[in-house]
Order: structure tokens, then C-alpha cells, then sequence
């Protein structure tokens, strides 16, 4: 069907290149069986969660893409995460989440970091990368951000020593920076990447941050193709603001990895558009790649102009994921055309759309 | 009786000026009735290492041009360690700081090696420096990729992620321990407060992530809430480090005053001297218990360019002018910072730094032909 309408969709748009419209041949081998329909856990969450994690279930509709979704509804200021939640990620593997808001020093624990310590979703990533169309300050940029998310300064261990006096402890691991430079290592092997960049600041936290670049070398060392370089936290948020291009993947601890994947979403365009996710040795839960100020931002949940495009550039890693490459394929070439042509673009992105209509956008936009 | 209420009152209102960490203010009038023979204000002043002299030189021709009454003195990081000082700053170098109450730093070169603290260190734990503040504005004429950038970061400098205590609990898992006291907390509040007002500043900002580290960062937002009502025509507002990086990405002209503890201070006004153009033009002020403000360059030493006449004196400059703004001599100091600003701007000297292919010389000539 492509080969027909290829020619007569060329005719109809005359700005856009061949090079948008893709139009493949067979490489994908599935094996038989594999187009079985799959079941992801769905947690629409707070705030814009419901409304972004509804357009990617009509986009999904509209491709009639082999997922269906097990939904279920917590909220961030709930104690912890339901039994039942768990059972079905553990059981489906995969989860698509929109956002939970953390109360601030409201006494609850976070639920994203408990769910990530749950499952031991050690690995968190974000991919920051221009859009074409996307007009923003820095250009070049395509950055992936990997950042450990299991401990660091998200131990959650403070107490009160004496009344005015707190402290909170950062733990760093052997066990845990290992595993999380590997991840990076063979992200970068397996994605034809050049460069890990490891950033820390061991000029100050000698033992902990050193701890963690003792880990990165002696990996560095296994992967003799792949440059390997270390940067002090500042000087790498100084660099990014000026001149990204030099940076390919970041594996970064916790805390650090949290300001590294904001900036780098804030140049590339912002966090309404970059995907990501946490994985782990057994499970994966995509959603918003950096979810600075989108969830509890009650002015993007009543106008309904929340950003879909980020959790739908996720769904699409996540269909990868599945091993459903071609649906993610033209879900992603939808989206990049819908971004490029400009006309439907929600607030953050300088447009006045709300996020249905970049919904049917994408849909129309569907090969 | 009633005399005695009259002193009772006297001295409360009298220490909680001073506990506003503005003494100078107290000082510099008390000393001017006191000594009205000599009016030159004594600083100290710290050449550095690589670099520093010649921008030190810089410095002083400007404020001579300009007639600034200020008298240096000069001290020099010593050769061998000081058994007093644990470091390669003298006593008296320190004693000299503490009695002059202004300094002006040049960027130290910390030597490699054992047996002896980071001079950096040393001074902040010596003089009690609290409050790291670093104004980051755009400089007109040259241009990066933010025109827009209006802010000023103010770091709290002494405690949190760099309490340096760290151990090993067992082979493979390191603990590191975050402090964050009411005092410290406070303290930094106060002054950014202050500075707010001072400077006719509209907002406070205090980032932090409270969400996770609940009860550090939640001492640290209590007790800028609590200073926060005590200047109800400042605007106060609270964010989270990661919102507050991708807005300073997105937009920087939302934010005004940034007071936050110690790593996210790094961080963050790193990140701001990022936008405006780097280290090589972002001046500093360090601020200290008892009035004491040390304004430093914080760019590196640089060994590469030193002794060539190559070296930037921007950043030096504009934190002498900080300086200038602490003593109250504000209209010297505007008069210098327009005369910096206007030579950038005009493009015909500029150091390497720049693009351009002044000298040093040339560069700080321009200036004073300015002023």
C-alpha cells in the first residue's frame, strides 16, 4: 500500500523531502506468533498524565499496533504504589507511565523513585535531540543521558541530629555503579554511539564520585572502541549551555543525572518532546523523558494543552522494545512530521494547539 | 527606667543590623567619623598565580584612573606551608583580610600534593565566607546564545554536599553526608534577602529539591520562608533544581535572585556563567561573617597565557566592582562597570577570550579611556 500512495502522497505535500516519507522493504524478520497482541501496564497518573497517556492510546487505536492496555489509577500523594500495580508490571514487563507529583516535604515518599526501587529499574534514559522544524538556540544536539536511579543522593536517609541540624546521607555502591556504566557502555556499543562522557565531582566528594569513576574506567577499558571521558558537574553544565555538540552519551550518578537530563532537554527543545525511560534487568517503564514542571502544572491539565509528543516518542522506544519495530517506525515519522510542518504545536513548543489536536495530527499523519 | 528601655531597645535594634550580615554599612560610618584624616578604604588584595598578576595590574590601573580611594595591599601565596594556617596562605595574609574587611582574589592555583588543605578552602573555612554571590547579566556587545540573562545566584557556601565527610562502610559502598543547619540555612537567607532589597531586586527564588531530600531540603525552604516574612515586598518563590534548569535553558529572564545551598549553587551558577559566556567574564563576591566580602575571579589561573599579556581582566574588573558596591561607593562602581561594558560593547579591543586581538594593555587602556 505505501509503494501506491508514496508517489500520490508526494504530489499532494510538495514541501516535504523523500528522505520524511519512509518507505521500507521487509528487513524486520518477525517469527511466528510474535504479532500476538501484547499487554503494557498503563498509569495515567496526575495532572497532564491522564490527558498525555490518552493520546497515545487513540494513536496506538489508530495504528492498530498488537498492545493493549491494563490501566490503573494511582496518584503521587498515595502512601505507596498498589500491590495489584506491581503484580501486573511484573507480569507484562513493560509499563507506560504519564507522571506522578510528589507532594514537596509533604512526608510521602516519592512514588516514581519507589517504583523504580521496586522493580530495580536501575538504569534511567533520556534522549535529547533536536527536532527538524523545532527552532531552538543550540543546534547539533543529540545527547543520551544515562543516569543511575536506584541510589546516590535518592536514598531517602536523613534524620535530625539535634533540632536544627539535618543530615541526609548519599550512598554510592561498587555493585550499583558498575552495573549502570555496563548499561552505558552497551547502549553506546549497541546504538553505534562514540563518545560516554562520565560525570561527577570527585574534585569534592573524593570517595563517593570517585568510587563511581573507578567503576566507569575499568568498563571504559573493556570497550577499547568507544571514547571515554570525565567531566566535573559544573564545567559540564557550563559546556552544555554552550557548546552541546561535543556530548554523545552521559552516564552520570543520580542527583547529577537529574540537572543533566533537564538541561539537555531545556537546549534541545524541552521536556515536553524528549522520550526516555527506566529500565532494568527484567522490567521497563517508558514515559516522559525529563519531567521538569509538566506534571502538576494545573494550568496544562485545564486548557488540555499538555505536550503528548514526549510520551508518544517513549511509546514508540517502547514498542521497539516490544520488538514491534515497524509500528514504531511510522509512529515516529508521524511525529516528526507533525513537529516539522509546524502547524499543530502545543504551547510549549510556541504554538496555540491543544494536545488533541496534535493527537489528530499525528494520527492523520500515519502512513 | 524609661533611659533604660531607650538602651534596651538601642542595642536590640543595633544587633539585628548586625545580624542582617551588613555591619560594613555600620562600620564604614563608625570608622570615617573615627579616622577623617585618611579617607582611603585599605583592602587586600591576592594577585593569584598564571595569570593573576598581570590581571591584578589591570585592576589597579582602572581604579587609579577612576580615583577610587581605595589603598591595596598586597599579599602573595608563600612558598611553604604555614604550620598556623595548615596551608600556603600566612597568617598574616588572613589577618590582613580580617582587619580591612574587602579583598579582591585572583585566581589561586591549588599545587598538587599532600599535607596541606586547598587554598580556596582554607580561606572560606579561615574568614567564614557563607554566601558565594555571583551576578551573571549579559554584556551588551557580546553575544551568546542568550541575550536576555538578568540574575544573580547566591550560594550557600559552607555546608551541604561539601562537608567533606565521607567513609567507606564496607569495601565497595562509600557514604557521603549531606549537612544542612539552621543556622547556615539562615544565614544565606538573610544575606539574599538583603542583597535583594539592596540592589532593588523584585524576587527571591530558592531552588531545591525538597521533594526527594525531604528533611535537608525542606530545613533549607523553612528557613527562607521564615526570612521571606520579613520582607513582604520581595516576591519569594520556590523551585525545584530540575524545573529550574530547564527554565534557566529555556528562558533565564524569569528568574531574579537564585539563593540555594551549596551543590545546586555550583551547579546552577556555573551553568549561568555558562550562558552569559563562561568563567573568563562572571565576577564573584564571597561574603563572610562580620561584614567580611571577598570579591575573586573564578576562572583558573590559566598557565598557558601567563606573563604573555593575553589574559581577559573582565571577570577580575567586575568583581572589583562588586567589591565597590559593598563599600557603598556605588557611583565609582557604575562609573567603572560602564566604562567595561561600553569597550566590550564597542568590539574594537577585545582579549583572545573574546574573539578579538587585544592585549591586556590595550584592553584595559580602552577602559580607562572611558571612564
Amino acid at each position: 500500500m505505501s509503494r501506491r500512495t508514496l508517489p500520490f502522497l508526494k504530489k499532494l505535500v510538495p514541501g516535504v523531502r523523500s528522505t520524511m516519507i519512509t518507505s521500507r522493504s521487509v528487513t524486520y524478520m518477525p517469527r511466528p506468533g510474535d504479532g500476538a497482541p501484547r499487554a503494557v501496564t498503563l498509569i495515567p497518573g496526575d495532572g497532564v498524565g491522564p490527558l498525555v497517556t490518552g493520546a497515545v492510546e487513540q494513536v496506538m487505536e489508530a495504528m492498530h499496533a498488537p498492545v493493549y492496555f491494563e490501566k490503573y489509577d494511582i496518584h503521587g500523594d498515595m502512601k505507596s504504589v498498589p500491590p495489584e500495580v506491581i503484580e501486573s508490571i511484573k507480569k507484562n514487563k513493560v509499563c507506560l507511565k504519564g507522571g506522578l507529583r510528589t507532594p514537596v516535604g509533604g512526608g510521602v515518599s516519592s512514588l516514581n523513585v519507589l517504583l523504580r526501587k521496586e522493580l530495580d529499574l536501575y538504569a534511567s534514559l533520556v534522549h535529547c535531540f533536536n527536532l527538524k522544524g523545532l527552532p531552538t538556540r543550540h543546534d547539533k544536539v543529540d545527547i543520551v543521558v544515562i543516569r543511575e536511579n536506584t541510589e546516590g543522593e535518592y536514598s531517602g536517609l536523613e534524620h535530625e541530629v539535634v533540632p536544627g541540624v539535618v543530615e541526609s546521607l548519599k550512598v554510592i555502591t561498587k555493585f550499583c555503579s558498575e552495573r549502570i556504566a555496563k548499561y552505558a557502555f552497551e547502549y553506546a556499543y549497541l546504538n553505534n554511539r562514540k563518545k560516554v562522557t562520565a560525570v561527577h565531582k570527585a574534585n569534592i566528594m573524593k570517595l563517593a564520585d570517585g568510587l563511581f569513576l573507578e567503576s566507569c574506567r575499568e568498563i571504559a577499558s573493556k570497550y577499547p572502541s568507544i571514547q571515554y571521558n570525565e567531566m566535573i558537574v559544573d564545567n559540564c553544565s557550563m559546556q552544555l549551555v554552550s557548546k552541546p555538540e561535543q556530548f554523545d552519551v552521559m552516564v552520570t550518578p543520580n542527583l547529577y543525572g537529574n540537572l543533566v537530563a533537564n538541561t539537555a532537554a531545556g537546549i534541545a527543545g524541552g521536556t515536553g518532546v524528549m522520550p526516555g525511560g527506566n529500565v532494568g534487568a527484567d522490567h521497563a517503564i517508558f514515559e516522559q523523558g525529563a519531567s521538569a514542571g509538566n506534571v502538576g502544572n494545573q494550568k496544562l491539565v485545564e486548557q488540555k494543552t499538555a505536550n503528548p509528543v514526549a510520551l508518544l516518542l517513549s511509546s514508540a522506544m517502547m514498542l521497539r522494545h516490544l520488538q514491534f519495530p515497524s509500528f514504531a517506525d511510522r509512529l515516529e515519522t508521524a511525529v516528526k512530521r507533525v513537529i516539522a510542518e509546524g502547524k499543530y504545536r502545543t504551547e510549549d513548543l510556541g504554538g496555540g494547539s491543544t494536545s488533541q489536536e496534535v493527537t489528530d495530527a499525528v494520527i492523520a499523519n500515519l502512513d | 527606667m524609661a533611659s533604660q528601655i531607650v538602651r534596651r531597645i538601642a542595642r536590640s535594634s543595633r544587633s539585628k543590623y548586625a545580624s542582617l550580615g551588613n555591619p560594613s554599612l555600620l562600620d564604614r560610618s563608625c570608622s570615617q567619623s573615627a579616622a577623617s584624616n585618611s579617607n582611603l578604604i585599605r583592602a587586600t588584595l591576592f594577585p593569584g598565580d598564571g595569570i593573576g598578576p598581570e590581571i591584578a595590574e589591570s585592576v589597579k590601573q582602572v581604579f587609579k584612573v577612576a580615583e577610587v580611594p581605595i589603598e591595596w595591599e598586597e599579599h602573595y601565596v608563600g612558598k611553604e606551608v604555614d604550620p598556623r594556617t595548615q596551608s600556603f596562605l600566612t597568617w598574616e595574609s588572613l589577618e590582613s583580610v580580617r582587619r580591612n574587611k574587602v579583598g579582591l582574589k585572583g585566581p589561586m592555583a591549588t599545587p598538587i600534593g599532600k599535607g596541606h588543605r586547598s587554598l580556596n578552602l582554607t580561606l572560606r573555612k579561615e574568614l567564614n565566607l557563607y554566601a558565594n554571590v555571583r551576578p551573571c547579566y549579559s554584556l551588551p556587545g557580546y553575544k551568546t546564545k542568550y541575550d536576555d540573562v538578568d540574575l544573580i545566584t547566591i550560594r550557600e557556601n559552607t555546608e551541604g554536599e561539601y562537608s567533606g565527610l565521607e567513609h567507606q562502610v564496607v569495601r565497595g559502598v562509600v557514604e557521603s553526608v549531606k549537612i544542612i543547619t539552621h543556622l547556615a540555612s539562615l544565614r544565606v537567607a538573610e544575606y539574599a534577602f538583603h542583597y535583594a532589597k539592596a540592589h532593588g531586586r523584585e524576587r527571591v527564588t530558592a531552588v531545591h529539591k525538597a521533594n526527594i531530600m525531604q528533611k535537608t531540603d525542606g530545613l533549607f525552604l523553612k528557613c527562607c520562608r521564615e526570612v521571606a516574612e520579613k520582607y513582604p515586598e520581595i516576591k519569594y518563590e520556590e523551585e525545584v533544581i530540575d524545573n529550574c534548569c530547564m527554565a534557566l535553558v529555556k528562558d533565564p529572564s524569569t528568574f531574579d535572585v537564585l539563593v540555594m545551598p551549596n551543590l545546586y549553587g555550583d551547579i546552577i551558577s556555573d551553568l549561568c556563567a555558562g550562558l552569559i559566556g563562561g568563567l573568563g567574564l562572571t565576577p564573584s563576591c564571597n561574603i563572610g561573617e562580620g561584614g567580611i566580602a571577598l570579591a575573586e575571579a573564578v576562572h583558573g589561573s590559566a598557565p598557558d597565557i601567563a606573563g604573555k599579556n593575553l589574559a581577559n581582566p573582565t571577570a577580575l574588573l567586575l568583581s572589583g566592582v562588586s567589591m565597590l558596591h559593598h563599600l557603598n561607593l556605588h557611583e565609582k562602581a557604575d562609573q567603572i562597570h560602564d566604562a567595561i561594558l561600553k569597550t566590550i560593547a564597542e568590539g574594537k579591543f577585545r582579549t583572545g577570550d573574546l574573539g578579538g586581538k587585544s592585549t591586556t594593555t590595550d584592553f584595559t587602556n580602552a577602559i580607562c579611556n572611558h571612564l
